[in-house]
């Protein structure tokens, strides 16, 4: 396939999961969330009950789906193959502290790009700072940064993370009284789509994801490494059709999908210096790592079991934020959270250095 | 030719690994790499720098010969 084939085959799928990330607001979920890589494994984490925020507890199906999408699509197109070892421990580190710079911001980079979409201006100061991270990150992959190989692992390895999925999906459907779910009325946790209309919507966009290899930290990054536009054109195609879709929505549905400004933007704060450290913390990780929590799953269905681990540390990252009070809310920043930033970035730069600068044996 | 080995390594790192070689201006290049992800990446930072690649697959691995 042709670059031009590759690149008008990612605009579609972008276009596709702009819409879909539209519509699962219409139908249910928080505002501006109809994906949130970051938001959703902080509600897994909740309904395990990994932490105790009442607010956010959910098994989000769409997190379900968007690893057996891409699982079940690898494996039809040939493309499934179990690999780990490149530094796992560092990944579960780097995914630990990706998870505190998006409970900062509250949201992952896909999000940034639907709250940009619902006319929130905080995003913004948001995407300079994952710009700037970015930049910061490619600094260390013009000199040499890398996480070593991954090796050909046995195929029970690889089947575990979606497997575990799976799991997560029966707990949600028998919903046994362990499991923690928010109250109606509770908080973004009681907000979202039906299971199937959430799972189906995974699905699908993990399998589009899977297919074109969408990453919204891939898109920045390969503009600035190798002035090359795939990636970024997904990225891009995202934003417009999630916007065209908020505004359609807009005006048909009598509800709010789309408002301009600052203040008062669904689960967002308005702390400019915050949104901008948060997410510069998520751009230099996410660089680190390879790409963006979105991409983390898609590649861990696809049998990378290096990106599993990462998912895991943005889980714990998840919990240890809500359990010690550093996660954001619609009030702002915590003082709590602004250290765990400040540590994550210089830990983060510390793992960049480290794996830049070494001496080989 | 220069031959790179990028097997077990994930993108973009194949690519800059190819980009630093590109910059001794060489003709021709080797680079063996061991996901799809990379052979497509790879090929089309190549093709953007005006070369040719051809790919043969050996027990999952890509040997990409590219050549001006």
């Amino acid at each position: 396939m042709n670059g031009k084939q590759e690149k008008t085959e990612i605009i579609l799928a972008g276009s596709v999961i702009g819409i879909i990330a539209s519509l699962l607001v219409f139908l249910g979920n928080p505002e501006n969330m109809g994906f949130c890589i970051a938001c959703f494994l902080r509600d897994i984490s909740g309904a395990l009950g990994l932490h105790r925020a009442a607010a956010v507890q959910y098994l989000r199906p769409e997190i379900v789906g968007l690893v057996l999408g891409s699982f079940i699509l690898a494996l039809a197109r040939k493309e499934y193959s179990v690999r780990g070892g490149s530094s796992p421990m560092t990944r579960f580190v780097l995914g630990f502290f990706v998870m505190i710079g998006c409970l900062m911001f509250l949201g992952c980079p896909f999000r940034m790009i639907l709250r940009l979409a619902g006319g929130d201006l905080n995003a913004l100061l948001g995407l300079g700072g994952f710009v700037v991270g970015i930049l910061a990150g490619v600094w260390f992959l013009n000199r040499g940064y890398s996480l070593k190989r991954t090796y050909k692992l046995p195929q029970t390895e690889g089947m575990l993370f979606p497997a575990m999925q799976a799991v997560l999906l029966v707990l949600l459907i028998a919903a046994p009284s362990f499991i923690f779910f928010t109250e109606a009325g509770g908080g973004p946790g009681a907000k979202h789509a039906a299971i199937a209309v959430s799972l189906a919507a995974g699905l699908i966009v993990g399998a589009l994801a899977q297919k074109t290899r969408l990453c919204m930290v891939g898109g920045i990054r390969d503009i600035v490494l190798f002035r090359e536009t795939k990636l970024l054109s997904g990225f891009v195609a995202v934003f417009v059709l999630a916007l065209v879709s908020n505004l359609i929505l807009n005006a048909v549905s009598g509800g709010v999908f789309f408002k301009v400004g600052f203040a008062e933007q669904p689960v967002a704060h308005v702390d400019g210096l915050w949104n901008f450290l948060g997410m510069f913390l998520v751009g230099l990780g996410c660089v680190l790592l390879g790409g963006c929590p979105l991409r983390q799953l898609v590649l861990a269905g696809e049998g990378n079991t290096d990106s599993a681990i990462t998912v895991l540390g943005l889980m714990v990252g998840a919990a240890f934020c809500h359990n010690f009070g550093l996660a954001s809310s619609g009030a702002g920043p915590t003082a709590n959270g602004k250290i765990g930033v400040i540590v994550g970035i210089l830990v983060v730069a510390g793992i960049g250095a480290a794996n830049t600068f070494r001496k080989e044996n | 030719m220069k031959e790179l080995d990028a097997r077990g390594l994930s993108c973009p790192e194949p690519v800059i690994m190819i980009r630093k070689a590109m910059a001794s201006g060489e003709d021709a290049y080797t680079i063996i790499v061991d996901n799809l992800t990379s052979r497509e990446n790879v090929t089309r930072y190549a093709n953007h720098q005006g070369y040719q690649v051809a790919v043969k697959e050996e027990n999952g691995e890509y040997r990409l010969s590219i050549t001006r």
